[in-house]
């Protein structure tokens, strides 16, 4: 969500139960605006909050002129001091995905492999690498794994430009409310999976501005997200049953929207079995 | 011409030209170039019937009405939404009324909460200030929002409202706003109540279907069959397990009462109490709740009952597992028990302690020996209290005399007598999962310890909280009402099928004999 628009915004995702003090509030007020002058970014999101045993890590995001680059990543223990973590490669990903139970709350903390394979942990040892995992690896790599998987935006709210860069949409004025609705309002915001597996038909009825994105609709499996009229039908809020405590909310006809995480960083794998 | 500097036209004065000069000199063919530009601007179109001078005309009365920053990039947006806004005007009343419904209806319930507090009359309201069984909920959220736990104000006060509304129509003692729990298409919002001394409701025998048949329909059956020996199937020697009884309403699992609504403003339903067969069911299964209280539940082992029942079990549970108080809080109440009432399964009832002295919040938070249990756990049998199957199917043998000849003596088993850890224990005994311990403690504050709360989290059901702040306590629940496990969920597997018959030398499978092997027989036999 919008650091300018945190209070409101946390008022709106309040109904799973989480949010923040208003210490946290009050801090996040100021530090997020010092990190938008100190790191020159245009826009920062604060993402949200990871759960760990003993401490919680409070992330926030920060974007440059073009909406859809990597996004630079800070994390906090405080909400006070920011540090950057570092940009995410595919193999920590690759790493993190097997890595379960909850994260410890102290970034330094080392993960061992205990269920690694003997034959992987034979290649390990020969490329001269350790089977461990540090903490903030996975922080950085579960973000961008909640985001790629979950991260959404409402349709029309962002365009791209014929330049290729992506950026908001003026001109957007929120969605109806039977268009909130939907699942194919939204769209994931992350490089598109199964944009090109359109048909031709299906195709030529897109917005190429507005449309360069897949929407939840084809979500594997179907009912990943449950949809919520709340505060008496004004905000529409979905939540993710694969990711547990990712909320995004918006209110129908108005420009506000945004998604934030609060959760224990952790993939609901059973979710076949609850549905 | 123009002198200030801030009057158009200025500085561009050159001596001979006048500033209104346009390129093109000569003023009649410029007059008639001008008139060519506006007829073709003014040509309708064929296909919609607009013209472009009409349209750019609007179109630059809303820029310079509206003054949009960097106009130039969003010209062509301002050009669609003016189109756009031509077709508006006829479809416009009838739109925004059909859409606008279920919002306002939505208001309508929740203002409906606010008035009838007023419109109560003068008498009622004094005998609200004595004691009343509603809590404070204002007060609890208070606490839970300084650590960042729980909903916006707004809905906790339609909460508070909505159970005034409750304790108004139902003969309750005691109230206590449990929790939430999420669900796929509404959330429940549930409310922990305990009836006065025997003002509860009967309530109506609900007749389940998918419980194993008692003994009664078996007997039956029996008496028919044996009249019939020679052509009867084979009776079936199956015997259903004992069904164990549900704990006394008052007592147990079953200590309080809970009702629950989709969102306040709606009607609050009572869930009906529940039976150890299904809180055995629901430690194995693992489901979402959709939000309507009759919805089925789809599982293996089959789950008994719908999702009221499943919303009870993982309620029961919830609370079984995660209901704390600060040491000290409770107490056992002085009874002149013998020693026989232990024995059946412990002290079963507290009191609250007059004397209770807060401990600091450093002292809550550091140790988890601080914070007791104050509900009594489940054991693996589903109830609290252990009753033993058996003991009743021997009374009601001794009465049956034609019955069953041989007695189930292999099914008498020594059930081991289960026993849970005893009412107010200590967290620290709580066993963790794997290497997390089983609770997270924290202050809800580093910066001001003096008025800092002591805010406890629980790992092992998570969304259940707890705070202590000096002689103030409270448990609450937030979460999609699932337990935690770092384990991917395995469902139970369906047995396997059953054999048909035992093996054994007499009853042995084997090939038809082939045509030669029957006529060697036939050939031997005439022999």
């Amino acid at each position: 969500m919008e650091a300018s628009s945190l209070p409101a915004a946390l008022e709106l995702v309040a109904g799973g139960g989480a949010g923040l003090s208003p210490e946290k509030r009050a801090v996040l007020g100021s530090s997020l605006l010092l990190l938008q002058r100190d790191y020159r970014f245009e826009r920062v999101w604060f993402w949200g909050c990871i759960q760990g045993v003993r401490g919680a890590y409070y992330i926030a995001e920060g974007l440059g002129p073009d909406r859809a680059a990597p996004r630079s990543r800070l994390y906090s223990l405080n909400c006070v001091e920011w540090s950057l973590l570092p940009p995410v490669t595919e193999e920590m990903v690759a790493q993190a995905e097997q890595l379960k139970g909850r994260f410890q709350g102290d970034p330094s903390f080392e993960y061992e492999y205990t269920e690694i394979n003997a034959e992987d942990a034979e290649r390990l040892f020969e490329d001269g690498k350790e089977p461990m995992m540090k903490e903030e690896a996975r922080l950085v790599a579960t973000i961008e794994e909640i985001d790629r998987a979950v991260g959404i935006i409402p349709r029309g709210a962002f365009v791209k430009t014929p330049l290729g860069s992506v950026r908001e949409n003026r001109n957007f004025e929120g969605l109806s409310l039977t268009e909130a609705k939907k699942l194919s309002s939204y769209f994931h915001f992350t490089e598109p999976v199964n944009l090109k597996n359109k048909t031709l038909l299906e195709k030529a009825d897109l917005d190429p501005s507005t449309d360069f994105l897949d929407s939840l609709e084809h979500d594997i499996p179907q009912g990943s997200w449950t949809v919520q009229l709340e505060k008496g039908g004004t905000v529409v809020v979905l939540r993710s049953l694969l990711w547990l405590g990712l909320t995004f909310y918006h209110v129908p006809m108005t420009k506000q929207y945004g998604y934030v995480y609060f959760g224990t960083g952790e993939k609901n794998l059973d979710l076949p079995f609850m549905l | 011409g123009p002198y200030q500097p801030h009057e158009p036209g200025y500085g561009l004065y050159q001596p001979g030209y006048s500033p209104y000069d346009d390129q093109i000199p000569d003023p009649k063919s410029q007059m008639l170039a001008i008139q060519n530009a506006k007829a073709y601007l003014l040509k309708s179109s064929t296909t919609s019937g607009l013209n472009l001078y009409d349209h750019l005309a609007n179109m630059l009365t809303k820029i310079l009405d509206e003054q949009p920053t960097n106009a130039v990039d969003i010209i062509e947006n301002i050009s669609k939404d003016v189109k756009w806004a031509q077709f508006q005007k006829k479809m416009d009343t009838l739109r925004d009324e059909y859409e606008i419904l279920p919002t306002f209806e939505a208001a309508e319930k929740h203002k409906a909460l606010f008035l009838k507090a007023n419109g109560e009359g003068d008498e009622e309201l004094e005998e609200e200030i004595g004691e009343t069984p509603l809590p404070n909920v204002m007060e609890t959220a208070f606490y839970f929002e300084q650590a960042g736990i729980g909903l916006s104000k707004d809905e906790y006060y339609h909460i508070f409202l909505a159970l005034k509304k409750l304790i108004s129509v139902q003969p309750i003692q005691t109230c206590r706003f449990w929790g939430k729990i999420l669900g796929l298409e509404m959330n429940y919002i549930i409310a922990e109540v305990q009836y006065h001394d025997g003002e509860e409701e009967e309530e109506t025998e609900e007749e389940e279907v998918t419980e194993e048949g008692g003994k009664g329909v078996g007997e039956v059956e029996d008496e028919e069959e044996e009249n019939e020996k020679e052509d009867a199937p084979p009776k079936s020697t199956y015997k259903p397990p004992p069904v164990i009884p549900k704990e006394e309403n008052g007592t147990g699992a079953n200590k309080y009462v809970y009702f629950v609504c989709n969102e306040p403003g709606k009607p609050w339903v009572k869930l009906p109490p529940v039976t150890p067969a299904q809180i055995v069911c629901a430690r194995k299964i693992k489901k979402f709740f959709t939000g309507r209280l009759d919805a089925p539940v789809v599982s293996f082992p089959p789950f008994p009952g719908n999702e009221a029942n499943y919303l009870r079990a993982q309620i029961a549970r919830i609370s079984a597992g995660t209901q704390i108080s600060p040491i000290g809080f409770y107490q056992f109440a002085e009874e002149e028990g013998d020693e026989e009432e232990e024995v059946e399964g412990g002290r079963d009832t507290y009191e609250e302690n007059p004397d209770f002295q807060p401990l600091s919040v450093a002292e809550m938070v550091d140790s988890l020996s601080t914070w007791v249990h104050h509900v009594q756990s489940i054991l693996k049998q589903g109830r609290c209290v252990w009753l033993n199957p058996f003991q009743k199917s021997e009374e009601e043998e001794e009465n049956e005399e034609e019955e069953k000849a041989e007695e189930p003596d292999e099914l008498q088993q020594e059930l081991q007598q289960e026993i849970g850890p005893p009412l107010l224990t200590p967290l620290s005994e709580d066993e963790g999962i794997q290497n997390i311990p089983a609770w997270t403690a924290q202050p809800s504050t580093n910066l001001i310890p003096q008025y800092a709360v002591a805010i406890l989290q629980s790992n092992r059901w998570p969304g259940a909280y707890a705070f202590a702040s000096g002689k103030k306590f409270d448990n609450i629940y937030f979460g999609w009402g699932h337990k935690y496990s770092p384990e991917n969920h395995a469902p139970a597997l369906p047995p396997p099928a059953q054999g048909e018959y035992p093996s054994g030398p007499e009853t042995t499978e084997t090939r038809d004999p082939t045509l030669e092997e029957e006529l060697a027989f036939k050939a031997a036999r005439e022999e």
